[in-house]
């Protein structure tokens, strides 16, 4: 085991370097120093930078010369991972109906009412770990262990976009629809504004952003945008 | 923005299986968007040289059993990658060769005699609208145009303006592989595997299973026994990938794959070494080799 702060570079093919971190936590941390040596150029040409549950893949490392992957592997291993920085970047705010088909499971899980699901839930200051399983799926974490509920014995075969769902110590929001096992605690009313392959950035949670969930009436919530069909396809 | 196009392909016979391919969308995985793009990169690379295109543009992408489109102006194609027989109007033309398919002529790529995909390059690219800058069919995201059905229109790029190269006599096309051999780098995860199971990767006898599809290349024989049997929280995956899921049967994973996964991988195969993976039918031999 890596302890606290510690990390171990693995390979994964002749191209790419998998990190692992102790947890989640300092995953999101080391992840934040890799995108701010590459914003500063001193990082070598990597094409993709994945964040995940505790481990950072950088796959695409460029051979300019031979080796580059073996001495990028013992740079990293050197280095030490600060603390994530809590930067006061404006969270993203996202509505959401509290009104989802496991709200009350939730509820019993969390030993509160559905009223208070929706109370913990918003307050809860959210942070994009990674992304994953579907294009613009992000996986939020914040949630303190003890609010960590399990996945549904039985996953359902469609979960609508925009469908705010918890799933151990993961918040998301599903972009399009697709089969899924989270408990279902609300939606969002407009999944596109989070997914959008039409616009660059196509995904508006992206890993490190701060999100914050904002309770809105189901009345106000049929005021705005519906969600949009077009994104209905699904292939697995 | 693309201009809008004037010309298209009407499908006639959309075939088992067949999608618009290009180069993909590498670079996005840290939003859960996969790479998707030609399997056989280097047949669908050739096949646009062919025609005068750049090495990225769009071209169809045939599984097993071909298809047929005819175009509403004159076009100059290339069928390549997997042998098939291919006729213009019922008349036979050839093969990894520029044809001159005339307007309202029907092109016809037939059932893959050998290998299992065919590209179909034309003068001018197809120009659907791109999705995240690639015009690519990402089967497992569902990003980019659905696969080809019966009566769909695929708009049809300009041919450059010089139009295609001479033809400069036989090209080396790559056969499909009558026995598939992979070779595996290391992959993060080898040590969750027994000794004795990283030594049946590298000894036993595989072979192609019906399964496999642009997500990932599925084999049959012996399961690989892990060392360590507890979950492995999601982590990021590369092309090429060797994941072992509970039943012990390694997937490679090919163009359409997930970006994140949860199951161990044991080995990567070299992205060079996929091509061949993409023309292997279901059944072939398949031994994983040392890099």
């Amino acid at each position: 085991m890596t302890g606290p702060g510690e990390l171990r570079v693995l390979p994964a093919g002749p191209h790419a370097l998998l990190v692992e971190l102790a947890d989640g936590e300092h995953a999101e941390a080391f992840h934040a120093e890799l995108l701010r040596r590459r914003e500063r150029g001193g990082l070598p040409a990597v094409r993709d930078i994945v964040p995940a549950a505790r481990t950072v893949l950088l796959d695409g490392i460029a051979e300019r010369t031979p080796g580059a992957r073996d001495r990028l592997a013992r740079e990293l291993a050197s280095w030490r991972v600060e603390p994530l920085r809590r930067e006061s970047v404006e969270p993203v705010e996202v509505p959401v109906v509290y009104d989802g088909p496991d709200l009350d499971e939730v509820a019993a899980f969390w030993g509160v009412g559905a009223d208070g699901v929706a109370a913990l839930h918003s307050r809860t200051a959210f942070r994009v770990a990674f992304c994953g399983f579907a294009p613009g799926f992000g996986y939020l974490t914040g949630l303190p262990e003890r609010l960590h509920v399990p996945r549904r014995t039985t996953p359902r075969t469609r979960v609508p976009a925009g469908a705010v769902a918890l799933a151990g110590p993961y918040t998301g929001v599903y972009p399009r629809p697709s089969p899924g096992g989270w408990q279902i605690v609300g939606r969002t009313p407009d999944p596109g504004a989070l997914w959008d392959p039409g616009r660059e950035p196509a995904a508006l949670l992206v890993p490190g952003t701060p999100v914050r969930f904002v309770p809105v009436g189901a009345g106000k919530a049929a005021t705005l945008p519906t969600p949009r069909a077009d994104g209905d396809r699904v292939d697995t | 923005m693309t201009p809008a196009a004037r010309h298209h392909l009407h499908v006639v016979r959309p075939g088992a299986l067949t999608t618009v391919q290009d180069a993909g969308r590498p670079g996005r995985a840290h939003l859960g968007v996969g790479r998707a793009g030609a399997l056989d990169a280097p047949a669908a690379r050739l096949a646009n040289r062919l025609v005068g295109n750049p090495p990225d543009a769009a071209v169809l992408e045939t599984t097993l059993t071909g298809c047929a489109v005819r175009p509403d102006r004159p076009v100059v194609a290339v069928v390549g990658g997997a042998g098939c027989r291919v006729t213009v109007d019922g008349r036979p033309v050839a093969w990894g060769a520029p044809v001159r398919v005339p307007a309202g002529a029907v092109l016809d790529a037939g059932p893959a005699g050998t290998g299992l995909r065919s590209y179909l390059a034309f003068a001018g690219g197809l120009v659907p609208d791109p999705v995240l800058g690639s015009r690519s069919a990402d089967l497992l995201s569902g990003l980019g145009p659905a696969p080809l059905s019966e009566g769909d229109e695929l708009p049809l790029g300009d041919p450059a303006s010089g139009g295609p190269p001479p033809h400069a006599g036989p090209v080396p096309w790559p056969g499909a592989p009558a026995e598939l051999v992979l070779p595996v780098h290391p992959g993060p995860r080898h040590d969750w595997f027994t000794e004795a199971a990283l030594r049946t990767l590298l000894t036993a006898a595989y072979r192609v299973s019906p399964h496999s599809n642009r997500i990932g290349l599925r084999t049959e024989g012996p399961p690989l026994e892990r060392s360590r049997t507890e979950e492995l929280p999601s982590e990021g995956m590369v092309l090429g990938a060797i994941q072992v899921p509970p039943d012990g049967r390694p997937v490679v994973f090919l163009n359409d794959h997930p970006t994140t996964g949860g199951y161990p991988v044991v080995g990567v195969v070299p992205e060079r070494a996929l091509a061949a993976a993409a023309q292997a039918v279901p059944g072939t031999r398949l031994r994983f080799v040392r890099a």
